[in-house]
């Protein structure tokens, strides 16, 4: 850990990706929350993996694959917002359907891209090591966005999330904003990219959140608890990869999924106890 | 707008794919009233309450409410459904699903009135007259020591007593509940009517229900609906002579529609 932190202080590709993680704990907190009560974390995992299918067209053409990501991420998060909301049945299958589909589409375009195992490494698994200062910004810039829309919005996207037909009821627009939500969960995703790769983005969307969830009770608590969480387990994943040589973004799941097993069964545990001393 | 029914149908017919479920239906609900509806099971009673909502479409007939078509009226409508729409697991504060019903109310009283609002769109957090109205809603039902509990914790009556006060935190004309009391004890039950014909000062009330004999004793009129609605008492009732008219209907839809199972059940449940 000392030589993490004097690492940290030598070397500025380090500050570079500790920055690149406490930006991404953002998109933890603000739409984490989200996914894990409206249960849509399968939704999210489609929209993450059919983003390979922009970031292949990025890789092939020679536009920056982050921007192939973000519209690929949008289109498909519009696309089943609007399959579940014309055929509520048909969602399941158009979330596998899309995420295979861009799967493939994306591999078929980096195969035919020269150096294309180094870029999906990197696509797939993340690769916070190498984050340039373009695409901080462009973080930044995503984290604004979401802090805007939630800023705003967020009495209304609890009102989706928790009754949707009352909410209908009083005339609050449903279906937009589920769109709209579904957008906000696409812009997240490409902002965890860069961290975590597009396999592994589900789990640092849902996990913190989950976990805040065990110990807070509001919507608000667990945004503020899951960023800190985020920032905590992207600091400490890159810290506990650096000395081993091991690569940051499964390090950084793998103590993520760690924490959330102590943390289910210290919240079990609690929950026993208090029944206890009720009686 | 005071002197138009609260609820005025005619002819209303809404089937389910080919499935009839009301047929010319004629009900107009006076404001101020106490209107029960009662029924068999898959007598409509509840797609009346979503047509009367605006949240379905009638297939042939005509729906006001309030003065406005059903669609409008909505956000005059005070609504208590039989399973409410969340999972109880969901974190959040018995304050905050009060204040769900505060969304629809523009931007203020006087913009609630004019015409293209889009309501709903207020940004940020909740104002303080929505935390006020919200208060005063769970004080009406008698639950304003429940503000802060989360809502996994409340036994039935109490989440009965706040999915009322969502209802009225609006500040709504019309109060519509879809039974009310169907998973609580008798003794609650009781309170909760009591609270209702409270409110009934103040309010027009329509309340689905099973169980004609309990709510007979709070209700100015009831309303029994079968696929079409079977009678209609207008005169102040008591227990007994609902109990003989609804009995008396009973055998009616005996001889009318085949399927005595539905009939016995109704008689009974």
């Amino acid at each position: 850990m000392g030589e993490f932190l004097s690492a940290v202080v030598e070397q500025p590709f380090l500050r570079q990706a500790l920055l690149a993680g406490l930006l991404a704990s953002l998109g933890c907190g603000l739409i984490g929350p989200f996914v894990v009560v409206k249960r849509i974390s399968f939704l999210a995992g489609g929209i993450a993996h059919s983003v390979l299918g922009g970031m292949g067209a990025g890789a092939y053409f020679g536009f920056d694959p982050l921007l192939g990501a973000l519209g690929a991420a949008v289109v498909s998060a519009l696309l089943i917002g609007w399959v579940r909301l014309a055929w509520r049945t048909g969602e399941d299958t158009a979330i596998g359907a899309l995420w295979a589909i861009g799967m493939a589409v994306g591999i078929l375009f980096i195969s035919q891209t020269p150096g294309y195992a180094t870029d999906l490494m990197s696509f797939l698994f993340g690769s916070i090591l190498l984050v340039p200062t373009r695409e901080l910004w462009f973080m930044a810039a995503l984290d604004l966005a979401l802090l805007l829309a939630v800023g705003l919005l967020y009495r209304h996207f609890i009102a989706v999330t928790f009754d949707e037909e009352f909410a209908r009821l009083r005339g609050v627009p449903v279906s937009t904003l589920y769109l709209l939500l579904l957008v906000l969960v696409a812009l997240t995703v490409v902002l965890m990219i860069q961290v975590v790769g597009l396999i592994l983005v589900i789990a640092l969307l849902t996990l913190p959140a989950a976990m805040a969830g065990q110990w807070t009770h509001s919507i608000t608590g667990m945004m503020a608890t899951a960023t800190l969480l985020g920032a905590g387990l992207t600091s400490g994943g890159l810290a506990l990869s650096y000395a081993p040589d091991l690569p940051p973004g499964p390090t950084i799941i793998l103590l993520a999924g760690a924490l959330y097993l102590v943390s289910a069964l210290a919240a079990g545990l609690r929950r026993r106890l208090g029944r206890l001393q009720r009686g | 707008m005071s002197t138009a029914a609260a609820v005025d149908i005619q002819q209303l017919s809404f089937s389910y794919a080919a499935t009839p479920v009301l047929q010319g239906v004629d009900l107009r609900v006076a404001s101020g009233e106490f209107l029960g509806i009662v029924g068999p099971n898959a007598g409509g009673k509840s797609t009346l309450l979503r047509l009367i909502l605006g949240l379905l479409k009638p297939s042939s007939g005509r729906i006001r409410v309030l003065g406005e078509p059903a669609w409008r009226a909505r956000r005059r409508i005070g609504y208590v459904p039989q399973y409410p729409g969340f999972s109880r697991d969901f974190p959040i504060s018995v304050e905050e699903v009060v204040l769900m019903s505060r969304f629809g109310l523009g931007l203020s009283s006087k913009r609630r009135a004019g015409e293209g609002e889009r309501p709903g769109l207020r940004l940020g957090r909740w104002r303080r007259t929505d935390r006020d109205a919200a208060a005063a809603a769970l004080a009406e039902v008698e639950a304003a020591d429940l503000h802060g509990r989360q809502i996994g914790t409340l036994s039935g009556g109490q989440m009965q007593r706040v999915l009322l006060a969502r209802a009225l935190a609006s500040e709504p004309e019309l109060l519509i509940l879809d039974e009310p009391t169907a998973n609580i004890d008798q003794r609650i039950e009781g309170e909760i009517f009591e609270l209702l014909a409270a409110l009934n000062r103040r309010l027009t009330i329509l309340v689905v229900s099973h169980d004609i004999g309990f709510i007979s004793g709070y209700v100015t009129r009831v309303a029994c609906l079968n696929r079409t609605l079977i009678c209609h008492t207008t005169d102040a009732i008591d227990g007994q002579t609902i109990r003989a008219l609804y009995g008396e209907d009973v055998r009616h839809i005996h001889h009318d529609h085949p399927p005595p199972a539905e009939a016995h059940e109704a008689a009974h449940g």
